[in-house]
């Protein structure tokens, strides 16, 4: 029974945690940036959908649109204003550029943070479901929002795959993460790609941001956690490898929701910590990882 | 080293600690106790510049190191009631330990994975303040009994004494033949340990004294402000503020990061009015000084100098 429970809410939230994390780490392993904007723009996804709902009173189907349309002009703006200018500044030498992005990405992060809270207050926002109700698998009484959650990441963790494998414009994409020095000399422009993957990052964080809404409901203060909980499943699973991420999405989900149940959920984020510690000691490039 | 003594930085570097001495006689309580603070977090962002500025470690937790010292330092006090200077000296024993375990990943794992490693250490030690209530008082905070003192002036010439010394400490540290090996160790490891330098013995050296240094600032804040929570020494958001205020202030400077620490509280201060808003305004103007300013005020500043 309480198996049965465990690991359908387990699944519903390993399922969210790969769809945020999957974003994070496609950027990685083409750009080479690490977005500490993450979480702000995940959860300014959900509090646009919960505002268009409960301040502009459009239906949900519009709201989890306008989610994840204000989530890609955030994804935009955080590379064209943030990202891109110290990509090419000549006043960082080459080896700072990752701290600077770093530090500019998680200053940006706290801009946003701190503006969603200045008009939307900190109090926790839940964004209505799309789907409403409860059903009883197997003797778990689950909410229907909780299985199309997990149906819609899955769906668009399989239309990554295909877009990345199947298309050109995927393929470059691909390409671009392998050697990027290659592509360019294939005549791709190499600016042109990075757009394409900061907008499918935007999408991505968006659909997970409005399905956390829906879920479990985001104020302000999710922002770090998020976040850190993006960060670390990337590491764990290796940066850069989406399956590898997708592994690791699913260990920390289980980990977190069986520590819930059968410990305390106090304790919940404590054992995929030592994990991840644990990880880093034996097998620093991750699970997946190239070094 | 013997050049500083002649130079331009110098001397300004000890009009402004002469000026800020004078400054109990004539400004009120409130600014002071406003500085005491910025100045501890000036020590935090000066030890973390040690570490990043020169070892090139991006050490994503200086919390971790702050809040092992200041929690140790305050349940000794609080638990066996030792005296005030002995629960610092052990708190800040407490975080050198510390820094020696977090220096341990970053023998082995290099760049934002160490940087994950030192994240995860902060919030673990933040978990088990929570766990570990009934030691640590929890989400609430640990009362501490004793103070340094209650006096105002006393207790902003003690913050700005510690911060001088551990301002000439660190820079001279910095500008030293150790100093150096630091910096060519973080720029190029294979290089520095082909020309022979032990990277390991430098890299380890450089986490105590960050450590030494965090962990004995963290324990001289709980101590000033009589009690020790996650949000006021542990927390991330701390941690963002100590990093944030380096690389404003122009990171590789140590100097400039308390410059950096200097200005952020205070600036948050004048910001109050705004509201809810000082946080934002603080942040963009330090997204704009990272985008313009690369190289921090005092980076601008010195490159002017050495162009002119």
């Amino acid at each position: 029974m309480q198996a049965f429970q465990i690991l359908i809410d387990g699944f519903a939230i390993s399922a969210l945690y790969a769809l945020g994390a999957t974003g994070f780490t496609l950027i990685f392993g083409v750009s080479g940036v690490l977005n500490l904007s993450h979480g702000a723009i995940m959860v300014a996804a959900a509090v646009a959908a919960w505002a268009a709902a409960s301040v502009l009173h459009l239906d949900t189907y519009s709201g989890a649109l306008l989610g994840v349309a204000v989530a890609l002009v955030m994804a935009f703006a955080t590379y064209f204003a943030v990202v891109k200018p110290i990509q090419n500044s000549r006043r960082i030498p080459n080896e700072e550029k990752e701290i600077f992005v770093l530090t500019g990405t998680l200053l940006w992060g706290i801009m946003i943070q701190e503006l969603i809270a200045y008009f939307f207050t900190n109090n926790a926002k839940t964004v209505l479901p799309i789907v409403e109700g409860v059903v009883d698998i197997l003797g778990v009484r689950t909410p229907r929002n909780e299985i199309f959650t997990a149906i819609v990441c899955c769906l668009v963790i399989g239309l990554l795959w295909l877009l990345v494998n199947r298309t050109r414009t995927g393929k470059a994409v691909l390409a671009a993460s392998m050697n990027p020095r290659g592509v360019t000399l294939l005549g791709l422009e190499l600016t042109r790609i990075y757009v394409v993957v900061w907008a499918i990052y935007g999408v991505l964080a968006g659909i997970a941001g409005v399905l956390l809404g829906m879920f479990l409901g985001v104020s302000s203060y999710s922002v770090g956690p998020l976040t850190a909980s993006a960060f670390s499943i990337v590491v764990l699973g290796g940066l850069g490898s989406v399956s590898g991420s997708l592994i690791a999405a699913f260990v920390v989900g289980y980990l977190e929701t069986v520590t819930a149940y059968l410990i305390s959920p106090a304790y919940r984020t404590i054992p995929a910590l030592l994990l991840l510690v644990f990880v880093m000691y034996i097998r620093p490039q991750g699970l997946l990882g190239r070094r | 080293m013997a050049g500083f003594f002649t130079s331009r930085l110098f001397f300004i570097s000890l009009a402004c600690v002469v000026f800020a001495a004078t400054l109990p006689f004539y400004v009120s309580g409130y600014v002071l106790g406003l500085l005491t603070v910025a100045f501890y977090f000036g020590v935090f962002a000066m030890a973390w510049d040690l570490l990043f500025g020169f070892a090139g470690e991006v050490n994503f937790g200086p919390t971790f190191l702050i809040g092992v010292g200041a929690y140790t330092a305050g349940i000794l006090n609080n638990q066996f009631g030792w005296s005030v200077y002995l629960c610092i000296l052990l708190g800040a024993l407490a975080s050198v330990i510390a820094g020696f375990v977090l220096a341990l990943p970053a023998l082995r794992v290099r760049g934002p994975y160490f940087g994950l490693t030192t994240l995860v250490a902060v919030l673990m030690l933040q978990n088990f303040i929570v766990v570990f209530a009934d030691l640590t008082g929890g989400e609430i905070g640990l009362t501490i009994p004793d103070v340094i003192t209650i006096n105002a002036g006393a207790n902003y010439w003690i913050a700005l004494g510690f911060m001088t010394t551990s301002a000439a400490i660190l820079y001279g540290l910095s500008q030293s033949p150790i100093g150096l090996v630091l910096q060519a160790s973080g720029q190029d490891p294979v290089q520095a340990g082909a020309l022979g330098f032990n990277i390991v013995k430098h890299k380890l050296a450089a986490f105590i004294v960050s450590a030494f240094f965090s962990g004995l600032s963290g324990a001289l804040l709980v101590f000033y402000f009589g009690t020790a929570s996650v949000g006021t020494v542990v927390d991330v958001a701390v941690g963002v503020n100590v990093i944030v205020s380096a690389v404003l202030g122009g990171r590789r400077t140590v100097l400039g990061a308390a410059l950096g620490a200097i200005f952020l509280i205070v600036a948050g201060e004048f910001l109050r009015p705004t509201g809810e808003l000082a946080t934002f305004i603080v942040s963009a103007v330090a997204l704009l000084v990272v985008l313009f300013f690369p190289g921090g005020f005092l980076g601008a500043a010195l490159s002017r100098e050495a162009r002119s």
